[in-house]
């Protein structure tokens, strides 16, 4: 698999990255070594094996559904830098 | 050329849980914007997901409803996206590895002779959160955040594309709408958003194997607004490809005011989610002791309930049906029947009578004014003769308005039945002394002209005559084979 610039500057989009041109030449570069690296690990035969999913054998430990939680929004919002209403305001989002 | 309509439906349903799925914060719908949204929800730094156990067992009552296999290990997966409502920047999701695997449900469609049964195959349903929601215009140019919904459990259920009608695609949202209610996992109230439908569709030509490319209709919230939101994009998309044009793969918003579909700009579409499995949860083990604690809980299911009061009741396939398609009605019609009334006739009552009332008052049958052992009461002194059906449905209409009990009704609105012959015969002989015209039309072969005798005779008496009785008494008296 190859990539191109075009591709650097989509994913860096997605990513909400700004990358100029000068460095998604350089992360194209390293991003490509990465993946050649990836080519070489696919020559190995993972038939059979399950993907690890974490580092640590363990499963999740479940909580017990009671609210624990209290109302904290005062203190949450006061180091926001906009709210109204009880609100976060944000930068306008278009539907 | 004909052609052939695909769907596929992808379900939110959102989880009967008191806490959020990955915190200990409340659910609670309606409350103050933020005063329930906690640190995690917040995605404050530092923070870590626990999953609520309570999440996991309305996954699994799911998958046993469905007859799906339950994952012994499933996996939760981050999906990457930017939006404000979305603190983290990704949502935690189940990709890979979903709680629930394949399973099925047999959905009804259409009424009367064109009824039919379908199996519609659900491919998986995964566990995830939700979404904050965004206000618009609580101030110039800024948006409005609340994070109370952030993280309230989902459990997404998702089908194969075996839906070949807006009729079939509605019949399953709605038979999904009662199972998940009926199982108890979700409120479904569609207005408060807690049932969600994206509808995948596509066309191709009838016939053919090969799948149409699809668009996805986002966030339907209501039965009728999915059937026209279909019908409107199936047309449009067999017009586009008889005009000679190509479908691109889209999602598409449903304009209720104007009936139509339209694509989302490609800017508001990031199908690219960048999902891996999220390293702040392990995996999900769930054992087969698991599954059986929960199995144990289960209600009787639908389907089972359905062949019961079939084999039990002598109840018709269609009724027996109907008075399943809820738990609230089903339970109404067995305490009715336990308070000793017929079933047939509970079943006619709780389906004719009791769901029109409902319906005209838009309520649900938990808050019928009737009890169950009131409707009995009624049904059984239809059952041993004392008021006719019309009497009934009088009193029935009393009771409903709050007149008191069955018998004290009957008894203060004179509705009691007569079936003393004697007494029938002198109305049935005033009847026919008062309308010689009608014997005489009678008598020349009108048959109809029995009827209108009938009907005087009921009337002479008010209604409280035995119909039965005074259809034979006055078959005996014209000395009519009729």
């Amino acid at each position: 698999m190859s990539l191109n610039s075009a591709d650097i500057k989509r994913i860096a989009h997605l990513a909400r990255i700004e990358v100029s041109d000068a460095e998604a030449d350089a992360t194209l570069t390293k991003l490509t070594g990465i993946l050649g690296l990836i080519e070489q690990m696919q020559a190995v035969d993972t038939k059979g094996i399950v993907p690890m999913s974490h580092s640590q054998d363990v499963t999740q430990r479940l909580r017990e559904d009671v609210v624990t939680e209290i109302n904290q929004r005062e203190l949450f919002q006061s180091i926001a830098p906009a709210v109204e209403g009880g609100l976060y305001l944000v930068p306008k989002v278009i539907e | 050329m004909e052609w052939e309509v695909v769907i596929g439906l992808e379900t939110h349903t959102q989880l009967q849980t008191k806490t959020k799925i990955f915190s200990g914060a409340s659910t609670a719908f309606g409350s103050e914007p933020n005063t329930q949204a906690c640190v995690v929800s917040l995605a404050l730094p530092g923070v870590l997901p626990v999953l609520n156990q309570e999440a996991v067992k309305c996954a699994i009552k799911f998958g046993l409803a469905v007859n799906a296999e339950i994952a012994p290990r499933s996996v939760f997966a981050r999906k990457n996206y930017f939006y404000p409502d979305l603190p983290k920047g990704y949502q935690i999701s189940q990709y890979e590895l979903p709680v629930v695997g394949q399973g099925s449900m047999t959905i009804q469609v259409g009424s009367g002779d064109k009824a039919y049964e379908k199996v519609i195959n659900i491919t998986r349903a995964h566990l995830e959160e939700d979404a904050g929601k965004s206000v618009h215009g609580a101030q110039e140019g800024m948006s409005g955040i609340d994070l109370n919904r952030a993280g309230t459990p989902l459990l997404e259920i998702v089908t194969e594309p075996d839906m070949r009608s807006a009729a079939e695609a509605v019949a399953y949202a709605k038979k999904l709408h009662d199972l998940v209610q009926w199982i108890g996992i979700c409120d479904g109230n569609m207005q408060e958003g807690s049932f969600r439908c994206d509808v995948n569709v596509s066309v191709r030509p009838k016939g053919s194997d090969k799948l149409g490319t699809r668009r996805e209709i986002k966030n339907l919230n209501s039965f009728k607004f999915m059937q026209q939101a279909i019908e409107y994009e199936t047309s449009w998309q067999i017009e586009t490809l008889e005009d000679g044009g190509t479908i691109q793969q889209a999602t598409v918003l449903f304009n209720p005011d104007t009936g139509e579909t339209r694509a989302m700009r490609s800017k508001e579409e990031a199908n690219d989610y960048r999902y891996f499995p999220d390293p702040d949860l392990l995996p999900l083990a769930i054992s087969e002791s698991d599954i059986s604690k929960v199995k144990a809980e289960m209600p009787e299911l639908p389907e089972a309930m359905k062949a019961r009061f079939e084999a039990q009741y002598g109840l018709a396939h269609y009724d027996a049906n109907a008075l399943t398609s809820s738990r609230g009605t089903a339970d109404y019609f067995v305490a009715t029947v336990d308070a000793g009334s017929d079933a047939k006739l509970a079943a006619n009552w709780v389906m004719g009578s009791v769901s029109a009332k409902l319906n005209a008052e838009d309520k649900e049958i938990s808050e019928s004014p009737i009890s169950q052992s009131a409707l009995a009461s009624l049904i059984k002194r239809i059952q041993d003769g004392t008021i006719s059906n019309n009497a009934a449905k009088q009193v029935f209409e009393a009771m409903w308005a709050g007149e008191g009990d069955a018998d004290s009704i009957i008894e203060s609105k004179g509705l009691k039945q007569v079936s003393d012959s004697g007494a029938i015969e002198a109305i049935v002989d005033e009847v026919l002394a008062a309308n010689a015209a009608m014997v005489e039309e009678f008598k020349a072969g009108k048959e109809k002209a029995f009827n209108a005798l009938v009907g005087q005779a009921m009337k002479a008496s008010k209604g409280k005559a035995n119909p039965a009785q005074v259809n034979e008494i006055l078959k005996k008296k014209l000395g009519a084979g009729v």
